[in-house]
């Protein structure tokens, strides 16, 4: 993306800096949402690469290719890569390209902290990879890193691994009071709050969540980190600690973490259905209130991963009636899509297929999550990959072709060229093809009771794990594909008008494409 | 521009200190979490001090199980147990059972039980008024102990609980309390 923007030199303004420093010292708004993006993308072919060890250890039952041990930390490390190195920084990304472009404001309103957030990411994620090399190996323990198994029963690389998690933390931190700052105080005259773009809305509101959610999760690696090194006993009984607390409070982050999440996605899928419906969205102020009404309910559903380590019975009715609450909203925003879709003139670039695709699949991760919230239910189905089934359908067709398809979108405004809409289409059909050919399998194994984070299986689950295997392997390769796709659109292409969606609506396609190193010097006047 | 920057200023310190005061609630959920246990008797977690109210009677007509466990926490290596398996009693009658507790090793160890009381909603109704649960254990080596817990199920334990277990798990705090306390004669 650099080589376009390079070309671009406003009369007034000063252009990018030359050279590597750029990079490095960059404050641009811009700049950092690039290196977010190119970030992301490089965990998501590493965290990739990880679920391949995984499925292709799987394609067969026995142990064919990896050591027990090395799978465990495959499945660790390929949860924690994704969820903090791929999905969040990603969205961050999203964010600082097109928060400031889409309410009129000329960059971030703390443009340094911005550069060190971005900065701290490579240091966090090279300490967390660094462990697999380690003595006794990286962390196995799965990504939600329950004590004892994480704290006494620890390789002793967990310590980098708390570091690890403590930096990844505060720059989210740091990304959140940013984008809450620009949001808040950068808007331009006219754009009142109920007027802000969706995809602003919602990550107004994950913000929040990150800022309510993220040090708790600091605190409870900290608590790990004194338990290992300081001889605490939060987790530990013998010294009076309670192992299934750090469950709790793990949880009480982890809940809302999902729909941190989610929560972008839905805003980008909210600009991107009705350019391609050629309507505008459907009840607005009906979606950010749903939007707030999850995040409010994030809050108070954490104990429904906890369901069987044995809570109370009131307990297990509260935490599972709050969860079946959360469909009303989310079935609110769903029905917003589809009523948006409704009599639309509906066109399908690669965007609207990757946003149909998300409407269709995620609700199909939504309904598996109100089975999973069943208490009585749920005894039968915890730890099996019906959850693995479940929590990917939400994750791969709802976070990440969110990003896809705000990537096709907004890919015309970033570099300037249209990206190969025939590439992007395969890229699309390759994606859903080989993502429900590796997921959906999971939901009957895992009914049958196949368990989760075990590299060997019981003979009756060969035909379907050897799908799940194929089809992750096509799922994997394409993103390649996808890699291409990007390059070819920043290296050329068919030059993209300032609007190249004639349905799209916004701030940010009023500026050229692509869009100049500054935008909105002058605040534009919203009507 | 320079109101502007000022409310900024003022908008992120609120937002640092609603993050500090997230991470403090982090760990204040430690103790709530604690309180919210005791208050409810919930995850079977018993009083940590002897019990010092009284009950309403005997009640005669009603017989409660109480089955005892006992198992090692790992790398404990005493043998550790019950002297009976189980007992049948009326609520509100006061019990003594023993548990034997024996290191093999040879060298003085510590010892710490944890008492874990199900169905956990009968963990309330468990009063004990004397337990080796209370305080750490001290076994020279090839020492052999009885060690008591004198109890009482409340007579208001709700009328389907019929059975109730009360478990413990023995965990070695010998390096711990070696660390921290130098106890004479561990050296």
């Amino acid at each position: 993306m650099s080589a376009v923007i390079d070309h671009h030199h406003d009369d007034h303004a000063h252009g990018p800096a030359k050279g590597l420093m750029r990079w490095v010292l960059t404050t641009n708004h811009k700049d950092i949402g690039t290196m977010y993006l190119w970030f992301s993308f490089a965990m998501f072919l590493l965290g990739g690469c990880m679920a391949m060890v995984i499925r292709a250890e799987l394609f067969q039952p026995g142990l064919q290719l990896v050591e027990p041990e090395f799978f465990n930390q495959m499945t660790t490390m390929h949860g924690l890569i994704m969820v903090f190195g791929a999905v969040m920084p990603a969205f961050v990304g999203l964010a600082n390209w097109m928060i400031p472009m889409m309410i009129g404001a000329p960059d971030m309103a703390l443009p340094r902290m911005n550069n060190f957030s971005f900065w701290l990411l490579p240091a966090a994620f090279g300490l967390l990879i660094s462990t697999l090399f380690m003595a006794g190996g990286g962390p196995n323990f799965g990504w939600t890193f329950y004590a004892p198994l994480s704290t006494t029963y620890a390789p002793p690389s967990v310590t980098f691994f708390i570091f690890a998690i403590h930096i990844a933390g505060i720059s989210s931190i740091m990304g959140a009071i940013n984008i809450i700052a620009t949001i808040l105080n950068l808007r331009a005259p006219g754009m009142t709050l109920m007027k802000m773009p969706l995809f602003v809305w919602t990550w107004l509101i994950t913000a929040f969540l990150l800022i309510a959610v993220m040090p708790v999760l600091a605190g409870v690696v900290t608590m790990m980190l004194m338990d290992i090194h300081f001889g605490t006993s939060f987790f530990n009984a013998a010294g009076g600690g309670d192992p299934v607390m750090f469950q709790h409070i793990f949880w009480f982050f982890g809940h809302p973490e999902v729909y941190i999440m989610i929560l972008p996605a839905f805003g980008a899928v909210s600009a991107i259905i009705p350019a391609f419906s050629r309507k505008p969205l459907f009840g607005y102020t009906s979606m950010v209130y749903a939007t707030a009404a999850i995040a409010f309910l994030s809050f108070v559903v954490w104990a429904h991963h906890m369901f069987t380590v044995g809570i109370p019975l009131t307990g297990e009715l509260f935490f599972m009636y709050a969860t079946m609450l959360i469909a009303v909203p989310t079935g609110v925003k769903v029905f917003n899509w589809v009523t948006t879709m409704f009599r639309g003139s509906l066109s399908f670039e690669a965007p609207m297929l990757f946003s149909v695709a998300f409407v269709i699949l995620f609700t199909i991760g939504g309904f598996s999550g109100l089975m999973l919230a069943i208490a009585p239910a749920d005894f039968q189905y915890h730890d099996t990959y019906f959850v693995v089934a479940h929590f990917h359908y939400v994750l791969v067709p709802g976070a990440i072709f969110g990003i896809f398809a705000s990537a096709y979108y907004w890919l015309p405004k970033w570099t300037g060229h249209m990206y190969d809409e025939v590439l992007a289409k395969t890229h699309f059909w390759m994606s859903f093809i080989g993502m429900n050919l590796a997921f959906f399998p999971m939901h009957f194994v895992g009914l049958a009771g196949m368990p989760r984070r075990i590299p060997d299986y019981h003979m009756m689950f060969a035909n379907f794990n050897m799908i799940s295997s194929v089809g992750a392997f096509m799922f994997g390769v394409t993103q390649l594909l996808f890699l291409f796709i990007v390059i070819k659109c920043i290296r050329g292409g068919k030059k993209a008008a300032a609007k190249p969606w004639d349905g799209a609506d916004g701030l940010e396609w009023t500026v050229p494409s692509p869009a100049p190193y500054h935008t909105f010097s002058t605040p534009p006047e919203v009507k | 521009m320079n109101e502007e920057g000022l409310s900024t200023k003022r908008l992120v310190g609120r937002l640092l200190l609603l993050v500090v005061g997230m991470f403090g609630f982090g760990f204040l959920l430690v103790p709530i979490y604690d309180v919210m246990c005791e208050a409810f008797g919930i995850n079977g977690k018993t009083s940590n001090s002897a019990f010092q109210g009284s009950v309403q009677g005997v009640d005669e007509e009603r017989n409660v199980r109480v089955q005892f466990i006992s198992s090692n926490a790992e790398g404990m290596i005493w043998s550790f147990g019950p002297e009976a398996a189980e007992i049948v009693l009326h609520p509100g009658e006061a019990h003594t059972m023993n548990f034997i507790a024996h290191n093999p090793t040879d060298r003085p160890m510590v010892a710490q039980a944890i008492p874990s009381v199900s169905p956990s909603k009968a963990a309330a109704y468990f009063h004990k008024t004397e337990c080796f649960c209370f305080t750490q254990q001290v076994l020279q080596p090839g020492e052999r102990v009885e060690m008591p817990v004198r109890f009482i199920v409340d007579p208001g334990l709700p009328g389907d609980v019929r059975r109730l277990t009360l478990a413990y798990t023995l965990f070695d705090v010998t390096e711990r309390m070696a660390a921290s306390l130098d106890l004479a004669g561990l050296h």
